[in-house]
């Protein structure tokens, strides 16, 4: 597989905030990757390096094995769908998909072909008359989404694509994307602060936190065995244990992670806990118990019986759900 | 202190309390007592007075007495289009449309600067810097600039110091825009319509470069669009509501003007001075009010223009 981005130690300051510090990263073609990360975690700045828009203050990028640096924006053969969508307001829908090949030169006839295309493409065929005013804002992101894939990109970059749809909406397109991305073959970069997304719509998934990364891996590697507390307690949520306690169950003199989900109610033969609240989910009641002063989140699956608040119960999970991490921080 | 135990409160009573009273429930009665007091000068005094001046273009002047003859005619139209007329109408409007163009020019990169890279202190100063002419008085300004380009004047020292004096006379020589000085010169008149007039076509650009977001203008980058190609297909499109919305100040007010030709320039009218001679000196009211309709008709027409442009879409 080649390699669609690599950075080498990029960093990029905005005077003395560093915005990404020295990140190392390889994203492989037709690969569907995520950045994840809470907001000026560097996440977004790195999407805007490959894009161009920045450029990078030391470090060195590839894209497609040619150096990026120093290469301004229009010179790439890479394309962003917007955050904003920032589609042009005085421009048709048909005139908004066919603007990079209107600045390439290809004829008219030809480019609303193209723009048609890909309009179907994203299920808005015939919205090409329309102005982007007219349009809601799924349709408006599907017409952004259209609009970069015309050219047919080496790399298609998403910044929080789906963060402004609905629920509803978001889960529709987070499928659609993934459907579309599979059968393109499109490297896709997307920026998410929402790791539900990252982890349901990537192959893999970076971990941002203060302008470095955390970790890499597959959405299941980071889910179930991740590195520091910060990646534990972003990713999902986590019962993250201080060594002390993990001391006494695993042996080991290390911070761990504990996902509500692998602590289970034990008849007899658990560790005694006493419940302090509940809150129903839906699909699962959420309990918080205090076990020997330490506070931990169990998550009881719908139908099984909910003890009451104050109540003694006892609690168990398996050795390996007890996840020792190697990062200190 | 005794603390309200009805949900609803009394009325204050009194004339003030009835008075809130009755205009919260009456919007349009509001609407009315503040709107009336400035209809009512509008309709009376200003569009009064238009209409006025509109009639007076269909009277006529008695050669002989010099007396108004109030009698429906064509006549003072008819010698509105005389040859020399003619000529003073097209030097002005040349003028006017010069004026925008080179304003239109100018501000564009101040107002780009201003709305996209001037933050806090840099902001305030580029308001100041474009209101501060508009602050001091209009003819300090113009007898400013008439010793700036007088022969004597800075500009010619400054040519002179730079050995470019022989530039300068190249083009004074030319026809028609050259003259003995620049302060006698159409050339000189331009510079002051330019300098009065700038800060009113910076504004509106600088307003609506502000809408848009940069995010926009990497779109087009992203798209493959070079920063010639981005200006052409994004920025300018985006931008020309706001230049055209200036254009309509610099074009009708240099159009009217009849102090800066009279002060910088050749001898050569321009409409307002035409309009100021003919109700002045010459008493010829009729043809002053005809003169007058000119740049009125001129402005209607530019205006339909802008408005099929969308330069008003964003009031």
């Amino acid at each position: 597989m080649q390699t669609a981005v690599a950075f080498s130690k990029v960093s990029r300051h905005f005077g003395q905030v560093r915005a990404v510090d020295g990140v190392d990263l390889e994203i492989g073609e037709g690969e569907f990757f995520a950045m994840l990360g809470p907001s000026g975690s560097g996440k977004t700045t790195c999407l805007r390096l490959i894009a161009g828009f920045e450029q990078p203050t030391f470090g060195h990028i590839e894209i497609f094995g040619e150096t990026a640096e120093g290469v301004p924006p229009y010179r790439r053969n890479v394309n962003t769908v917007f955050q904003d969508y920032a589609l042009f307001p005085h421009l048709s829908v048909a005139d908004n998909v066919a603007y990079g090949p209107m600045i390439r030169g290809v004829p008219r006839a030809a480019r609303m072909k193209a723009a048609e295309e890909a309009l179907e493409l994203v299920q808005l065929p015939g919205y090409g008359a329309r102005q982007p005013g007219q349009l809601s804002g799924g349709q408006r992101q599907r017409v952004a989404l259209a609009r970069a894939l015309v050219n047919k990109p080496k790399v298609l970059l998403l910044d929080e694509p789906l963060g402004a749809l609905d629920l509803k909406l978001r889960e529709q397109m987070q499928e659609e994307l993934k459907t579309l991305q599979r059968s393109l073959g499109i490297t896709f970069v997307f920026v998410t602060h929402d790791q539900g997304e990252a982890l349901s719509m990537a192959d893999r998934v970076a971990v941002f936190n203060h302008g470095r990364i955390m970790q890499v891996g597959a959405p299941e590697e980071i889910y179930r065995a991740p590195r520091s507390r910060f990646v534990a307690d972003f990713v999902g949520s986590s019962n993250i244990l201080p060594p002390e306690a993990v001391e006494r169950f695993a042996g080991r003199k290390a911070w761990a992670s504990l996902r509500p989900e692998s602590i289970r109610l034990a008849a007899t033969g658990g560790r005694a806990a006493t419940v302090l609240g509940h809150s129903y989910l839906g699909a699962a009641t959420r309990l918080t118990v205090d076990m020997d002063g330490q506070r931990l989140t169990v998550l009881l699956p719908a139908g099984a019986d909910v003890p009451a608040n104050g109540t003694r119960i006892e609690i168990e999970w398996k050795a390996s759900d007890l996840h020792v991490m190697e990062d200190d921080t | 202190m005794t603390s309200p135990s009805h949900a609803i409160l009394p009325g204050r009573g009194g004339m003030f309390g009835t008075l809130s009273d009755a205009l919260w429930r009456n919007p349009r009665l509001l609407l009315f007592v503040m709107l009336a007091p400035p209809l009512l000068w509008l309709g009376v005094i200003y569009l009064g007075s238009l209409f006025a001046l509109l009639a007076q273009s269909f009277f006529s002047i008695d050669e002989f007495s010099g007396l108004i003859r109030y009698e429906w005619t064509l006549k003072t139209y008819a010698e509105l289009l005389r040859p020399s007329n003619l000529d003073i109408i097209a030097r002005t409007v040349i003028m006017a449309v010069s004026v925008t163009l080179a304003s239109a020019v100018i501000a564009f990169p101040i107002a780009y600067f201003a709305a996209r890279y001037a933050r806090g202190k840099w902001k305030a100063l580029f308001y100041l810097g474009a209101m501060l002419p508009l602050w001091s008085s209009y003819l300090v300004k113009i007898y400013a600039w008439k010793l700036i380009l007088a022969k004597e004047g800075i500009l010619n020292w400054i040519f002179a110091k730079l050995h470019l004096t022989a530039l300068l006379e190249a083009w004074l020589a030319l026809p028609v825009i050259g003259g003995n000085s620049l302060s006698v010169s159409y050339t000189g008149t331009f510079l002051v319509f330019v300098y009065v007039w700038l800060p009113y076509m910076i504004l509106p650009t600088q307003a609506a470069l502000e809408r848009v977001p940069e995010s926009m203008l990497e779109a087009s980058s992203d798209l493959g669009a070079s920063p010639a190609q981005t200006f052409r297909h994004v920025l300018l499109p985006l931008a020309l509501p706001g230049i055209i919305a200036g254009s309509i100040f610099t074009f009708s007010l240099t159009l009217g003007d009849y102090i800066i030709p009279q002060i910088i320039g050749s001898s050569r009218l321009f409409i307002g001075q035409a309009v100021y001679a003919h109700q002045g000196t010459a008493g010829n009211i009729p043809l002053a009010a005809a003169f007058t309709v000119v740049p009125i008709v001129i402005m209607g027409f530019y205006l339909w223009m802008a408005k099929r442009q969308g330069a008003f879409d964003a009031l």
